[in-house]
């Protein structure tokens, strides 16, 4: 199956276009929810939440002993939340760093997840086949009733979002002010913290434990790059996302070896590649050209006004120079001379240079200016 | 006249890890000065305004606001951090910033409107930077963001200021726009709390001093106890300063 027959296919195929929408609704929220991690400097947290989700899905599996996604998925929300809590407790009660703390719990969350796993694997019950689809992520075991429920939270998310945009905005912005303005910061803290734990769970079916991250940060951070704008960056890295989701489920299963999860991640990753090289205000591309252009236009200011020293002593403005006085130290290059010249800004004949009236009016202008700025 | 007592802390004591950062501090800050916090690094300076606005719990003490606890009267208080606390980066405009100033007023869910919009312009015109609102705030240079706090604080038209280290890394310029704010303000009849560095300015700007050492060392009138005598007790060296007098 190639890419155009997927696209045909998505419309007349149920499987397909379930897991379609399951990726594309799992790529808005965390997109979403990811831009507010990224700017609390919180990106590596939703790495430590989804590794420690594992030993809540194997716990739920080894009580429950379903395989229904509902009932494992809880289990991760819980143990979720009891990492973020601990990594939070040993923030304010130890002398720890952030970064310890996260990693701390990121690794003893997933090594007792990992132990319960291979621990299920060896017992004598049919059902357990499936449950490590959760360390990597298998898009293709959606249903409708996980894409419902993906549906509902980003309702409830997005909802919640725009009711307390602007507690959120100031949050982020700056905590202690929030504080002195009468808000309680920890409210709005947890609701943040508690729908980012949310949308990492959502996404562990699909991703897995070991990618999920890369979901949250990877589309806020492309969208970072294209505008100055809150609002502006959360819907943009919501529609990376999205088509993120989209087009690597694309990919996967136009090509029958490659796996969803790790796809959608590096589409992910190829749109913050372009953004950082390509976007206009932030981009590496656009500064290096600014970067140049203002030399280039130094270069040439500076010739001008070394010109413009000269030909001041003369009466007549235009009396003509040699071209030989120039030198390489006041910038002068060949290249430049000619851009003065298409600017009309001096004639050349033969060795000689002069300055017309407009260059003459420019450069005692650059020069008038220069003075002020001192 | 006798006057109001505007901020009145009694036995303020906060701890880090043990070591206390401020011990039991008794201060009354009579309502209408603009007092200068002096004192070296580590002394707690910038601590004790967090602990008077509750940013940082304290092990014990109380803060009374115009003789009510300070929980009752945050609106009538209004706070300009430290510049560097922030991320410049954030993805924000310059009124946007000083718009979060009418926040606390507004509560919750509640959003900012025209009339909020309209405040923050004012704001933004009061500190000469209403050419720049809508410039993203990494773009502003240091003085300038310094004013967009100033402006955002502004916009809260509170009784009493806080203000810590706002001529931090600021040009001359800026230095002197802030402290003829700060002295309108004064002249409105609010009260300033600044967390200051530079002794030599004090005479000049303020008229109300507070020596802090992690204790309280002294507080008055900057003419009456801005001396080269307090000074020693509080920076533990032999210091003089050139009071003019």
């Amino acid at each position: 199956m190639n890419i155009t027959e997927y696209f045909e296919l998505l419309f007349t195929d149920y499987t397909l276009r379930t897991i379609t929408l399951g990726t594309a609704v799992l790529g808005a929220i965390c997109g979403m929810l990811g831009s507010f991690a990224v700017l609390r400097k919180q990106s590596l947290l939703g790495d430590a939440i989804s590794h420690a989700a594992l030993p809540g899905i194997a716990i739920a599996f080894l009580i429950t002993g379903t395989k229904d996604s509902n009932i494992l998925l809880l289990g991760a929300l819980i143990s979720g939340l009891v990492g973020t809590f601990w990594i939070r407790g040993m923030i304010t009660k130890t002398h720890l760093k952030s970064d310890t703390a996260l990693g701390l719990v990121l690794s003893l969350f997933f090594g007792f997840g990992m132990l319960l796993l291979t621990f299920i694997q060896k017992q004598p019950n049919a059902n357990q086949a499936g449950l490590d689809k959760y360390l990597f992520g298998q898009a293709a075991t959606l249903v409708e009733s996980d894409v419902r429920l993906m549906v509902i939270v980003t309702g409830i998310a997005l909802f919640i979002m725009l009711l307390f945009w602007k507690e959120f905005k100031l949050l982020l912005f700056d905590a202690d002010y929030t504080k002195t303005l009468g808000f309680n910061t920890k409210l709005i803290d947890v609701l943040i913290t508690f729908f980012i734990v949310l949308a990492i769970v959502l996404g562990l079916q699909t991703v897995g434990v070991v990618l999920m991250s890369a979901m949250l940060l990877a589309p806020a951070a492309a969208a970072r790059q294209w505008t100055n704008n809150l609002g502006t960056m959360v819907f943009l890295a919501a529609i990376f996302g999205a088509f993120s989701g989209v087009v690597g489920t694309a990919v996967s299963a136009s090509q029958n070896n490659l796996s969803t999860g790790p796809v959608i991640v590096l589409i992910a990753a190829v749109f913050v590649l372009f953004s950082f090289i390509f976007s206009p205000g932030r981009g590496l591309l656009f500064r290096e050209i600014r970067f140049r252009q203002n030399r280039r236009d130094l270069h040439l200011k500076k010739t001008l006004q070394f010109m413009y020293g000269i030909a001041k002593t003369h009466e007549n403005s235009s009396h003509p120079h040699a071209i030989r006085i120039l030198n390489n130290f006041h910038g002068f290059t060949k290249g430049t001379l000619r851009k003065l010249e298409e600017k009309e800004w001096i004639e050349i004949s033969g060795q000689q240079w002069s300055l017309t009236s407009e260059g003459f009016t420019e450069a005692r202008d650059l020069y008038n200016q220069q003075k002020k700025d001192e | 006249m006798e006057q109001k007592i505007a901020i009145k802390v009694d036995d303020l004591t906060v701890a880090y890890n043990y070591k206390p950062v401020l011990w039991d501090i008794d201060l009354m800050v009579p309502e209408g000065v603009l007092m200068a916090i002096v004192g070296p690094n580590g002394a707690g300076k910038s601590t004790l305004i967090k602990a008077i606005l509750g940013i940082i719990k304290p092990i014990a003490g109380s803060v009374t606001i115009y003789d009510k606890p300070y929980n009752k009267q945050r609106k009538l208080v209004a706070y300009v951090p430290q510049k560097g606390s922030v991320d410049w980066d954030f993805p924000t405009t310059a009124v946007d910033v000083v718009m979060m100033g009418t926040y606390g007023k507004l509560g919750w869910i509640k959003r900012p409107g025209q009339k909020e919009k309209k405040a923050a312009l004012e704001a933004l015109e009061k500190v000469g930077m209403l050419a720049f609102k809508n410039r993203q705030i990494s773009q502003l240079s240091g003085g300038q963001q310094q004013r967009v706090f100033l402006a955002r604080a502004l916009v809260q038209n509170a009784a009493i200021y806080f203000m810590d280290e706002p001529f931090q890394g600021v040009d001359a310029t800026t230095e002197i726009a802030i402290i003829n704010i700060l002295k309108e303000l004064r002249k409105a009849g609010k009260t300033v709390v600044v967390v200051h560095h530079d002794l030599q300015t004090v005479p000049e700007y303020f008229d109300w001093v507070t020596f802090l050492n992690v204790k309280k060392i002294a507080t008055g009138p900057v003419k009456e106890i801005f001396n080269d005598d307090n000074l020693t007790k509080t920076y533990g060296i032999n210091y003089k300063v050139a009071v003019n007098k």
